[in-house]
Protein backbone atom coordinates (compact mmCIF):
# COMPACT_ATOMS: atom_id res chain seq x y z
CA UNK A 1 0.00 0.00 0.00
CA UNK A 2 1.13 3.19 -0.87
CA UNK A 3 1.90 5.90 2.03
CA UNK A 4 -0.64 8.73 2.47
CA UNK A 5 0.43 11.72 -0.07
CA UNK A 6 -0.03 15.46 1.20
CA UNK A 7 0.05 18.46 -1.08
CA UNK A 8 1.83 21.60 -0.02
CA UNK A 9 3.00 24.85 -1.75
CA UNK A 10 6.74 25.56 -1.43
CA UNK A 11 7.77 28.93 -3.21
CA UNK A 12 4.51 28.81 -5.54
CA UNK A 13 5.29 25.22 -6.70
CA UNK A 14 3.07 22.67 -6.13
CA UNK A 15 4.82 19.69 -4.16
CA UNK A 16 3.77 15.81 -3.14
CA UNK A 17 4.67 14.42 0.19
CA UNK A 18 4.54 11.55 2.04
CA UNK A 19 2.62 12.23 5.55
CA UNK A 20 4.54 12.06 8.42
CA UNK A 21 7.55 13.69 6.74
CA UNK A 22 9.02 17.28 7.51
CA UNK A 23 9.01 20.15 5.73
CA UNK A 24 12.35 20.66 5.16
CA UNK A 25 12.87 17.38 3.75
CA UNK A 26 9.59 17.74 1.09
CA UNK A 27 11.13 20.81 -0.02
CA UNK A 28 14.65 19.07 -1.00
CA UNK A 29 13.04 16.15 -2.26
CA UNK A 30 11.29 18.68 -4.65
CA UNK A 31 14.43 19.82 -5.57
CA UNK A 32 14.53 23.11 -3.64
CA UNK A 33 17.14 23.72 -1.24
CA UNK A 34 16.51 25.52 2.11
CA UNK A 35 20.00 25.97 4.17
CA UNK A 36 20.80 23.52 6.72
CA UNK A 37 23.49 22.35 8.90
CA UNK A 38 22.33 19.45 11.26
CA UNK A 39 19.27 17.56 9.62
CA UNK A 40 19.01 13.93 10.06
CA UNK A 41 15.67 12.75 8.69
CA UNK A 42 16.21 9.25 10.62
CA UNK A 43 16.20 11.62 14.12
CA UNK A 44 13.24 11.24 15.87
CA UNK A 45 13.36 14.23 17.08
CA UNK A 46 14.99 16.68 15.43
CA UNK A 47 18.18 18.01 16.34
CA UNK A 48 17.13 21.59 15.16
CA UNK A 49 20.58 23.12 16.43
CA UNK A 50 21.67 25.46 13.56
CA UNK A 51 18.59 26.75 13.27
CA UNK A 52 19.47 28.17 9.62
CA UNK A 53 16.68 26.15 7.57
CA UNK A 54 13.82 28.68 8.74
CA UNK A 55 10.52 29.11 6.58
CA UNK A 56 7.45 30.63 6.45
CA UNK A 57 4.29 29.11 6.31
CA UNK A 58 1.11 30.99 6.17
CA UNK A 59 -0.76 30.31 9.50
CA UNK A 60 2.51 29.01 11.41
CA UNK A 61 4.93 32.18 11.06
CA UNK A 62 8.47 31.17 11.10
CA UNK A 63 9.38 27.99 11.68
CA UNK A 64 12.38 25.70 11.35
CA UNK A 65 11.41 23.38 8.26
CA UNK A 66 13.23 20.31 10.01
CA UNK A 67 10.99 20.53 13.05
CA UNK A 68 7.45 20.64 10.89
CA UNK A 69 5.96 18.66 9.58
CA UNK A 70 3.91 18.34 6.22
CA UNK A 71 0.43 19.02 5.92
CA UNK A 72 -2.14 19.28 3.41
CA UNK A 73 -2.72 22.59 1.68
CA UNK A 74 -0.03 24.11 3.63
CA UNK A 75 1.88 27.82 1.95
CA UNK A 76 5.66 27.66 2.82
CA UNK A 77 8.01 30.15 1.30
CA UNK A 78 11.79 29.97 1.85
CA UNK A 79 12.94 33.28 0.30
CA UNK A 80 11.59 36.49 2.05
CA UNK A 81 13.53 39.58 3.71
CA UNK A 82 12.69 38.46 7.00
CA UNK A 83 13.57 34.76 6.68
CA UNK A 84 16.75 35.86 5.09
CA UNK A 85 17.53 38.65 8.08
CA UNK A 86 17.10 35.32 10.22
CA UNK A 87 19.52 33.35 8.80
CA UNK A 88 21.83 36.25 8.52
CA UNK A 89 21.72 36.79 11.89
CA UNK A 90 22.44 32.46 12.76
CA UNK A 91 24.65 32.36 9.96
CA UNK A 92 26.99 35.40 11.36
CA UNK A 93 26.67 33.62 15.15
CA UNK A 94 27.87 30.74 13.71
CA UNK A 95 30.64 31.82 11.59
CA UNK A 96 31.63 34.43 14.99
CA UNK A 97 34.06 32.06 15.99
CA UNK A 98 34.80 29.76 13.04
CA UNK A 99 38.09 30.01 11.54
CA UNK A 100 37.83 30.81 7.94
CA UNK A 101 40.97 29.86 6.95
CA UNK A 102 39.49 27.61 4.12
CA UNK A 103 42.05 27.69 1.91
CA UNK A 104 44.09 25.39 4.39
CA UNK A 105 40.88 23.18 5.12
CA UNK A 106 40.60 19.56 3.87
CA UNK A 107 36.83 20.57 3.15
CA UNK A 108 37.36 23.21 1.00
CA UNK A 109 34.54 23.16 -1.48
CA UNK A 110 33.20 20.47 -0.12
CA UNK A 111 31.49 22.46 3.18
CA UNK A 112 27.92 22.81 4.42
CA UNK A 113 29.02 26.45 5.64
CA UNK A 114 30.98 27.55 2.55
CA UNK A 115 27.63 26.36 0.66
CA UNK A 116 25.49 28.21 2.68
CA UNK A 117 27.58 30.91 3.01
CA UNK A 118 27.16 31.04 -0.76
CA UNK A 119 23.54 30.91 -1.07
CA UNK A 120 23.08 33.70 1.53
CA UNK A 121 25.76 35.67 -0.19
CA UNK A 122 27.78 36.47 2.46
CA UNK A 123 31.45 36.87 1.08
CA UNK A 124 33.92 34.23 3.77
CA UNK A 125 37.66 35.19 4.18
CA UNK A 126 37.50 38.33 6.29
CA UNK A 127 35.33 37.30 8.82
CA UNK A 128 35.52 40.72 10.71
CA UNK A 129 35.67 43.24 8.30
CA UNK A 130 33.40 41.61 5.65
CA UNK A 131 31.52 44.40 4.69
CA UNK A 132 28.24 41.79 3.92
CA UNK A 133 28.64 40.97 7.05
CA UNK A 134 29.12 43.58 9.40
CA UNK A 135 26.01 45.75 7.06
CA UNK A 136 22.92 45.01 8.42
CA UNK A 137 24.39 43.11 10.75
CA UNK A 138 26.68 45.01 12.88
CA UNK A 139 26.84 44.80 16.59
CA UNK A 140 27.94 41.27 17.13
CA UNK A 141 30.79 41.27 19.73
CA UNK A 142 33.95 39.78 18.26
CA UNK A 143 34.56 36.77 19.68
CA UNK A 144 37.69 34.65 19.75
CA UNK A 145 38.50 32.04 18.17
CA UNK A 146 38.61 28.87 20.42
CA UNK A 147 42.02 26.99 21.01
CA UNK A 148 41.10 23.65 21.48
CA UNK A 149 43.55 20.69 21.25
CA UNK A 150 43.40 18.95 18.09
CA UNK A 151 42.82 14.96 18.95
CA UNK A 152 44.44 12.95 15.85
CA UNK A 153 44.83 10.13 18.36
CA UNK A 154 42.26 7.57 15.83
CA UNK A 155 44.24 6.21 12.94
CA UNK A 156 41.63 7.32 10.63
CA UNK A 157 40.30 10.32 11.03
CA UNK A 158 41.32 14.23 12.86
CA UNK A 159 38.42 16.01 14.99
CA UNK A 160 39.66 19.69 15.55
CA UNK A 161 36.76 21.42 18.01
CA UNK A 162 38.02 24.64 16.48
CA UNK A 163 36.38 24.15 13.71
CA UNK A 164 33.18 22.04 15.03
CA UNK A 165 30.05 24.50 14.28
CA UNK A 166 28.05 21.63 17.27
CA UNK A 167 25.47 20.61 15.00
CA UNK A 168 25.08 17.49 17.04
CA UNK A 169 25.14 15.15 14.11
CA UNK A 170 28.38 12.69 14.90
CA UNK A 171 26.78 12.99 18.62
CA UNK A 172 22.94 11.87 17.58
CA UNK A 173 25.15 9.12 14.57
CA UNK A 174 27.13 7.72 17.61
CA UNK A 175 24.67 7.34 20.36
CA UNK A 176 21.14 6.44 18.10
CA UNK A 177 22.45 4.94 14.90
CA UNK A 178 25.15 3.40 16.28
CA UNK A 179 24.33 2.64 19.73
CA UNK A 180 28.12 3.08 20.56
CA UNK A 181 28.06 5.90 22.45
CA UNK A 182 31.53 7.21 22.35
CA UNK A 183 30.86 10.70 21.76
CA UNK A 184 28.67 13.71 23.50
CA UNK A 185 28.82 17.13 24.03
CA UNK A 186 31.31 17.75 26.92
CA UNK A 187 32.00 20.94 29.03
CA UNK A 188 29.23 24.31 28.31
CA UNK A 189 28.58 27.56 26.87
CA UNK A 190 31.91 28.89 24.55
CA UNK A 191 33.64 25.59 26.00
CA UNK A 192 31.26 23.17 24.32
CA UNK A 193 32.93 20.63 22.57
CA UNK A 194 31.88 17.36 20.86
CA UNK A 195 34.18 14.72 22.82
CA UNK A 196 34.58 11.49 25.31
CA UNK A 197 34.12 10.18 28.65
CA UNK A 198 36.89 12.38 30.81
CA UNK A 199 38.33 13.45 27.34
CA UNK A 200 40.21 10.56 26.41
CA UNK A 201 41.74 10.94 23.00
CA UNK A 202 39.06 9.02 20.55
CA UNK A 203 41.64 6.68 19.13
CA UNK A 204 41.37 5.16 22.56
CA UNK A 205 37.80 5.35 23.53
CA UNK A 206 35.99 2.53 22.03
CA UNK A 207 35.47 3.86 19.21
CA UNK A 208 34.32 1.04 16.61
CA UNK A 209 35.53 3.03 13.56
CA UNK A 210 32.59 3.28 11.36
CA UNK A 211 33.22 6.58 10.52
CA UNK A 212 29.47 7.35 10.27
CA UNK A 213 30.25 10.75 12.25
CA UNK A 214 33.02 11.54 9.71
CA UNK A 215 30.24 10.98 6.63
CA UNK A 216 27.91 13.05 8.62
CA UNK A 217 30.10 16.14 9.58
CA UNK A 218 29.15 19.14 7.32
CA UNK A 219 32.48 21.05 8.11
CA UNK A 220 36.15 20.70 8.52
CA UNK A 221 35.60 19.38 12.34
CA UNK A 222 35.99 15.70 11.45
CA UNK A 223 37.80 14.70 8.20
CA UNK A 224 39.77 11.35 7.64
CA UNK A 225 43.10 11.59 7.81
CA UNK A 226 43.91 10.67 3.86
CA UNK A 227 41.38 13.19 2.49
CA UNK A 228 44.33 14.60 0.26
CA UNK A 229 44.75 11.00 -2.05
CA UNK A 230 40.52 10.28 -1.51
CA UNK A 231 37.74 12.15 -2.55
CA UNK A 232 34.44 12.80 -0.25
CA UNK A 233 31.16 12.30 -0.37
CA UNK A 234 28.04 13.73 2.08
CA UNK A 235 25.55 14.95 -0.46
CA UNK A 236 22.62 14.54 1.11
CA UNK A 237 20.64 11.15 2.15
CA UNK A 238 23.79 8.89 0.98
CA UNK A 239 25.65 9.62 4.64
CA UNK A 240 24.46 6.09 5.96
CA UNK A 241 27.21 3.60 4.74
CA UNK A 242 30.02 3.13 6.54
CA UNK A 243 33.57 5.31 5.88
CA UNK A 244 34.96 3.29 3.33
CA UNK A 245 32.19 3.35 1.34
CA UNK A 246 32.27 6.99 1.17
CA UNK A 247 35.84 7.29 0.13
CA UNK A 248 37.25 6.14 -3.06
CA UNK A 249 40.31 6.68 -4.23
CA UNK A 250 40.72 8.89 -7.38
CA UNK A 251 41.46 5.43 -9.19
CA UNK A 252 38.03 4.43 -8.69
CA UNK A 253 36.00 6.99 -10.78
CA UNK B 1 35.46 2.49 47.48
CA UNK B 2 31.99 0.35 45.22
CA UNK B 3 30.53 -0.06 48.64
CA UNK B 4 28.83 3.46 49.30
CA UNK B 5 27.47 3.83 45.77
CA UNK B 6 25.93 0.43 45.76
CA UNK B 7 24.24 2.25 48.50
CA UNK B 8 23.07 5.22 46.60
CA UNK B 9 22.37 3.08 43.55
CA UNK B 10 19.93 0.64 45.76
CA UNK B 11 17.45 3.74 46.64
CA UNK B 12 18.00 5.07 43.08
CA UNK B 13 15.20 4.15 40.15
CA UNK B 14 16.66 3.20 36.91
CA UNK B 15 15.80 6.25 35.03
CA UNK B 16 18.21 8.67 32.96
CA UNK B 17 16.07 11.69 34.60
CA UNK B 18 17.87 10.36 37.86
CA UNK B 19 21.58 10.95 36.37
CA UNK B 20 21.50 14.21 38.37
CA UNK B 21 20.66 13.53 41.07
CA UNK B 22 22.70 10.29 41.40
CA UNK B 23 25.65 12.13 40.64
CA UNK B 24 25.20 14.90 43.58
CA UNK B 25 24.80 11.55 45.77
CA UNK B 26 27.96 10.62 44.81
CA UNK B 27 29.50 13.53 45.08
CA UNK B 28 28.12 14.11 48.28
CA UNK B 29 29.24 10.68 49.55
CA UNK B 30 32.78 10.72 47.51
CA UNK B 31 33.46 14.35 47.63
CA UNK B 32 34.02 14.18 43.64
CA UNK B 33 33.09 12.44 41.17
CA UNK B 34 35.64 9.32 40.15
CA UNK B 35 36.14 8.41 36.93
CA UNK B 36 35.03 4.60 38.48
CA UNK B 37 32.19 6.45 39.92
CA UNK B 38 30.32 7.76 36.66
CA UNK B 39 31.67 4.59 34.92
CA UNK B 40 29.32 2.90 37.53
CA UNK B 41 26.48 5.14 36.94
CA UNK B 42 26.63 5.00 33.37
CA UNK B 43 26.24 1.64 33.93
CA UNK B 44 23.60 1.47 36.45
CA UNK B 45 21.89 3.79 34.26
CA UNK B 46 22.41 2.00 31.26
CA UNK B 47 23.76 5.00 29.69
CA UNK B 48 27.08 5.30 27.59
CA UNK B 49 30.31 6.80 30.04
CA UNK B 50 29.97 10.05 27.71
CA UNK B 51 26.82 10.62 28.40
CA UNK B 52 27.16 10.78 32.00
CA UNK B 53 30.57 12.80 31.48
CA UNK B 54 28.65 15.05 28.99
CA UNK B 55 26.03 16.11 32.24
CA UNK B 56 28.40 16.15 34.61
CA UNK B 57 31.23 19.13 32.84
CA UNK B 58 28.30 21.53 31.81
CA UNK B 59 27.09 21.48 35.76
CA UNK B 60 29.64 24.11 37.82
CA UNK B 61 28.81 21.85 40.77
CA UNK B 62 30.58 18.73 39.56
CA UNK B 63 34.14 17.99 40.74
CA UNK B 64 36.59 15.88 39.08
CA UNK B 65 39.24 16.13 41.60
CA UNK B 66 38.97 15.43 45.04
CA UNK B 67 38.90 18.83 46.82
CA UNK B 68 41.75 19.75 49.13
CA UNK B 69 41.69 19.93 52.84
CA UNK B 70 40.71 23.50 52.64
CA UNK B 71 37.97 24.00 49.97
CA UNK B 72 38.59 27.38 49.47
CA UNK B 73 35.66 29.05 47.75
CA UNK B 74 36.36 32.79 46.83
CA UNK B 75 32.56 34.96 46.38
CA UNK B 76 32.42 36.65 43.33
CA UNK B 77 29.03 37.68 43.55
CA UNK B 78 27.55 41.27 42.92
CA UNK B 79 28.42 42.84 46.47
CA UNK B 80 32.12 41.13 46.30
CA UNK B 81 32.90 41.83 42.70
CA UNK B 82 31.63 45.53 43.84
CA UNK B 83 34.39 45.09 46.83
CA UNK B 84 37.08 44.22 44.45
CA UNK B 85 36.86 40.37 44.60
CA UNK B 86 39.11 40.07 41.50
CA UNK B 87 41.98 41.09 43.31
CA UNK B 88 40.96 38.70 45.89
CA UNK B 89 40.92 36.08 43.64
CA UNK B 90 43.86 36.94 41.90
CA UNK B 91 45.79 37.04 45.09
CA UNK B 92 45.07 33.58 46.11
CA UNK B 93 45.50 32.69 42.26
CA UNK B 94 49.02 33.98 42.87
CA UNK B 95 49.82 32.34 46.32
CA UNK B 96 48.84 28.92 45.91
CA UNK B 97 49.89 28.89 42.31
CA UNK B 98 46.76 27.85 41.21
CA UNK B 99 43.84 28.66 38.94
CA UNK B 100 40.51 28.74 40.27
CA UNK B 101 39.01 24.93 39.50
CA UNK B 102 42.18 23.33 41.16
CA UNK B 103 43.89 21.78 43.89
CA UNK B 104 47.15 22.47 45.10
CA UNK B 105 49.40 19.26 44.14
CA UNK B 106 50.02 18.63 48.22
CA UNK B 107 46.27 18.45 48.26
CA UNK B 108 45.78 21.06 50.97
CA UNK B 109 43.90 23.98 49.48
CA UNK B 110 41.66 24.10 46.65
CA UNK B 111 40.52 27.22 44.91
CA UNK B 112 37.12 27.54 43.99
CA UNK B 113 34.71 30.66 42.66
CA UNK B 114 31.01 30.90 43.99
CA UNK B 115 28.58 33.88 43.13
CA UNK B 116 27.19 35.27 46.34
CA UNK B 117 27.27 32.82 50.00
CA UNK B 118 24.73 35.38 51.13
CA UNK B 119 27.07 37.66 53.72
CA UNK B 120 27.05 40.62 51.08
CA UNK B 121 28.05 42.53 54.37
CA UNK B 122 30.99 40.91 54.81
CA UNK B 123 32.02 41.56 50.95
CA UNK B 124 34.51 40.65 49.80
CA UNK B 125 34.44 36.94 51.39
CA UNK B 126 36.52 34.27 51.15
CA UNK B 127 34.95 30.85 52.19
CA UNK B 128 36.40 28.09 53.85
CA UNK B 129 34.11 25.00 54.44
CA UNK B 130 32.19 26.64 57.07
CA UNK B 131 34.40 29.30 58.27
CA UNK B 132 33.62 33.09 56.75
CA UNK B 133 36.98 35.42 56.12
CA UNK B 134 35.59 38.55 56.18
CA UNK B 135 36.68 41.77 54.28
CA UNK B 136 39.17 40.55 52.49
CA UNK B 137 42.01 42.47 51.16
CA UNK B 138 44.93 41.20 48.90
CA UNK B 139 46.81 41.32 52.00
CA UNK B 140 44.90 39.51 54.31
CA UNK B 141 44.38 36.61 51.60
CA UNK B 142 48.44 36.04 52.61
CA UNK B 143 47.65 36.19 56.25
CA UNK B 144 44.68 34.21 56.01
CA UNK B 145 46.87 31.69 54.10
CA UNK B 146 49.85 31.67 57.03
CA UNK B 147 47.16 31.06 59.38
CA UNK B 148 45.77 27.78 57.44
CA UNK B 149 49.10 26.63 56.89
CA UNK B 150 50.47 26.95 60.31
CA UNK B 151 47.47 25.05 61.46
CA UNK B 152 47.98 22.61 58.90
CA UNK B 153 51.76 22.28 60.41
CA UNK B 154 50.69 21.91 63.93
CA UNK B 155 47.52 19.43 63.19
CA UNK B 156 44.99 21.60 64.42
CA UNK B 157 41.66 22.60 62.82
CA UNK B 158 40.36 26.36 62.61
CA UNK B 159 39.28 27.07 65.99
CA UNK B 160 36.96 29.82 64.77
CA UNK B 161 33.74 27.47 63.70
CA UNK B 162 30.40 28.42 64.18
Amino acid sequence: MEAELVTLTIDDIKVKAKKGIKVLDAALGAGIYIPHLCYLPEAEVPLASCRLCYVEIEGRGMVTACTELVAEGIVVHTHNPRIDRLRHTTMRLILANHPIDCSSCPRNRDCELQRIAAYLHIKLGNPSGSPSLKGDLGGFREMPLRDLPIDDSHSLFIYDPNKCVLCGKCVMICNERMGVGVLNFIFRGYNTRVGTFREIPWGEAGCISCGACVAACPVGALVPKNIKVLSFTTSPGCYDAPLHHHIHSPGDR
Amino acid sequence: MVEPLEQIFASCKVERKELIPLLQEIQEKLGYLSDDAMKAAAEFLHIPPSAVYGVATFYNQFRFVPAGKHPLKICLGTACHIQGSKLIMEAMERELDIKAGNVTPDHEFSLDRVACVGCCALAPVIIDKKTVYPRMTPFKVEEVLALLKEENAHGRLPTNEP
